[in-house]
């Protein structure tokens, strides 16, 4: 009986490790198998606010046979680099993975993965859905369609109507039109008011100009053959040469975009004009305060014509077990009726043609903004003006977002425009090499 | 159950020795096999979660493995070669040194005077010492933004501080010294306070009797603490100046929190503070280059087990002579 004890013991480290061997290694349970008799469990990974917590509820009232998660994340980086690690591990996925513009490069490379929606999804989520923009973007180079799309940001100019004023410039959103045309009157503006005002800055900052531009060329960062074309791309090279030239001017506040000093500059008046897509109306008013109600204006006008700024997609990963249930909850999400429902919940922006058209979205107006202009009427009609869009090719997003920006930066920071410039093609590149 | 069993135990005494019974294997296989089992979860643990990384990220380091690819190409040492030619790797590893003496070197020399002044006689010598722990239990993160707000170029306190004495705006960001001298502030203000405790308790280990034979000479307090406490403080040093070491090789959230890009591991415009780690990070987890972040954690691995090794070194020749002069 004496060995009793120690044997027990022996007994429980033996079982111990295992327990703890088994916690180590069985982490990566991949979902519930298909179960044809019971409930279909459909799971929805998006980030930020999609505004689909009523939508969901409404479509499981609708289809007593499937049971809906939302996966929520905070930001978008974390979710598209959760993302990108799960396609390449082959499971984890949620059946449904929305995708934002940016990113949207990245994934149409590995197109492989997810389903083609063309085939699988139900007739009525055709092509003629959405502006024609939209629903190209998310064609993979072998014509397969892998998102459908959600809601857009399409560009107009926001500007502070008092410090124009101030500057005695022309400032209601007619006679302002004129100044915001074409680039070339834009920047003109600038150095006009920079002069008048007594120096104070035009716009935030060079590299939130400089990405509508360059998304406005008729080739971008990269070819359809994904080579990069900074060493002979005289639209980019202009571009470079009107910011920096501007920023030279001091037209530029030099407030990296989301940043604190950024957010400030909102409460500070820091800025006379600025790019705004038409998420950015709520971030001028969250940013700006209530004292600056009534201070800042927004024009139907945007420099080079029109230009999309954000806006996601819904995918049906490859991972799935159950692709055509998947398609059919996407296909229904992003329909114009649910659409305008997500916009009137979160103001998410819609995409698709009817819901632009619809009397409830132009009758949308923002009292915090001068003359409560009607918004949705007016970003409606600039999302109609935006050309087909530009080709992307893989690592598009990290040139804007790692290479560009910074280089702007550092022009603002005070290194000369053409070693900046230097630093742009070196770092493009590392990327696309 | 004894009554009944005490003379079932006698009727078997007598007879020859039988083969061992199975209680009796099973307790000689205790004996040799049970100590291995009890140090195995360990071994297993640290296998899984050690040595298995270490190994595998060195056989990524030789293909060029791009997340979600199916057959990544075997490139041998490529991502080496590639790597100790690479500009950017270099100016990291520059600014990750500049960044590490920056920060370390005052943070040792401030961490013994403050010990020196805590270990005077002091009202509430407790209150004092919780005091000047406090920063380290403060969050990271949390530090990391009050900072990086503090060093704002345009609307960033410090920067209306300097206006206010009539002396220019510092774009802390911009500069390759005025972004370092920032973030080892941020290591400064969360480790001395922790250091100056680890140097307090060897000052308190110090003998008495040692100082007041050094006061019967005549020496006053500055001259007992330079000839008497400093080099009985030397093994104690030499262990805060290794973990500095360590953490400052390793440095990552000060520098990602002070970009001003939100969530940016670019380290400022043109990577003037972007340390090792937080290139490796940007190579792996941003650019999604698996082989070329795994030669770069290969590379820091080394640098950092080469100068351990130096202060290894320095420590054992630093007690040799200590020993010898005893």
């Amino acid at each position: 009986m004496r060995n009793r004890p120690r044997r027990t013991l022996t007994l429980t480290t033996i079982l111990a490790t295992t327990a703890l061997l088994a916690g180590a290694c069985g982490s990566s349970g991949s979902g519930e198998p298909a179960d044809s008799g019971g409930p279909i469990e459909l799971t929805i990974a998006t980030f930020g606010e999609f505004g689909y917590e009523e939508l969901l509820r409404e479509y499981q009232t609708i289809h007593p046979n499937i049971k809906v998660t939302e996966r929520k994340t905070g930001k978008a980086g974390p979710h598209h680099q959760n993302l990108i690690a799960k396609l390449g591990a082959g499971s984890g996925l949620a059946d449904i993975e929305a995708i934002e513009e940016g990113h949207l490069s990245n994934v149409l490379d590995k197109a492989s993965r997810f389903n083609d929606l063309s085939q699988i999804g139900p007739a009525d989520a055709g092509a003629d859905r959405w502006l024609p923009w939209k629903y190209e973007a998310a064609k993979s180079k072998d014509g397969k369609l892998i998102g459908y799309g959600t809601d857009s940001g399409p560009l107009a100019m926001c500007y502070r109507k008092d410090l124009l004023e101030a500057a005695n410039m022309p400032s209601d959103p007619q006679s302002v039109k004129a100044l915001f045309s074409t680039w070339e009157t834009y920047f003109q503006a600038g150095q006009e008011y920079v002069q008048k005002s007594g120096g104070k800055p035009w716009f935030d900052s060079a590299a939130q100009n400089f990405n509508a531009m360059v998304n406005q060329q008729e080739v971008g960062y990269l070819d359809r053959n994904d080579k990069l074309t900074l060493d002979n791309n005289a639209g980019i090279k202009k571009a470079w040469d009107q910011v920096t030239a501007a920023v030279g001017q001091g037209q530029s506040a030099k407030l990296t975009a989301f940043s604190n000093e950024w957010n400030s500059g909102f409460k500070e008046g820091a800025f006379a004009t600025k790019s705004c897509p038409a998420w950015m109306i709520g971030v001028i008013k969250e940013q700006s305060g209530p004292d600056n109600a009534g201070k800042w204006a927004v024009t139907d006008a945007f420099p080079g014509g029109g230009g999309n700024w954000g806006g996601s997609y819904l995918s049906v990963p490859t991972q799935t077990k159950h692709p055509k249930e998947a398609a059919e909850l996407a296909a229904w999400l992003t329909a114009p009726e649910q659409q305008l429902k997500a916009f009137e919940a979160k103001g998410t922006f819609p995409s698709q043609v009817k819901a632009l058209e619809s009397p409830r979205l132009a009758a949308q107006t923002e009292p915090f903004f001068a003359g409560e202009p009607k918004i949705g009427e007016l970003f409606a009609a600039q999302a109609r003006k935006i050309a087909q869009p530009q080709y992307k090719g893989p690592g598009d997003g990290q040139i804007q977002e790692n290479v560009s920006t910074p280089a702007l930066q550092a022009v603002e920071q005070g290194t000369a425009p053409a070693q900046g410039w230097q630093q742009l093609v070196d770092g493009a590149k590392k990327i696309v090499g | 159950m004894t009554v009944v069993q005490a003379p079932r135990r006698d009727d078997r005494t007598p007879a020859v020795p039988p083969r061992p019974t199975f209680r009796q294997r099973l307790s000689k296989w205790d004996v040799k096999f049970s100590p291995y089992v009890y140090i195995a979860p360990f071994f297993v643990v640290f296998g899984l979660v050690g040595l298995f990384p270490l190994l595998y990220t060195a056989y990524v380091s030789l293909y060029d493995w791009e997340i979600g690819d199916d057959e990544p190409p075997f490139v041998g040492f490529d991502n080496y070669v590639q790597l100790f030619g690479d500009g950017q790797f270099w100016n990291a590893v520059g600014n990750t040194l500049s960044i590490f003496v920056l920060s370390s070197g005052p943070q040792v020399v401030i961490a013994v005077l403050l010990a020196a002044l805590l270990n005077t006689r002091l009202r509430g010598p407790t209150g004092w010492r919780i005091g000047i722990l406090l920063p380290y239990a403060a969050s990271l993160v949390a530090i990391g933004i009050i900072f990086a707000n503090l060093f704002g170029n345009q609307y960033g306190l410090l920067n209306s501080i300097l206006e206010m004495f009539g002396i220019d705006r510092i774009d802390w960001q911009a500069g390759t010294l005025s972004s370092h001298v920032a973030i080892a502030t941020m290591v400064n203000w969360r480790w001395t306070g922790y250091n100056a405790l680890i140097v307090l308790a060897a000052m308190q280990a110090i003998p008495k009797e040692i100082n007041e034979a050094a006061v019967v000479d005549g020496a006053g307090p500055v001259r007992r603490f330079i000839s008497v406490t400093l080099p009985l403080l030397r093994p104690t040093l030499i262990f805060v100046v290794i973990t500095s070491t360590i953490g400052g090789l390793q440095i990552f959230t000060e520098p990602k929190l002070f970009d001003v890009g939100q969530g940016s591991n670019n380290g400022g415009s043109s990577n003037q503070f972007q340390t090792v780690t937080l290139y490796m990070y940007q190579q792996g987890f941003e650019n999604f280059d698996l082989g070329y972040a795994s030669a770069i954690a290969w590379v820091l691995f080394l640098l950092i087990v080469v100068i351990a090794l130096v202060n290894f070194l320095i420590t054992r020749r630093l007690a040799a002579t200590e020993g010898g002069r005893r």
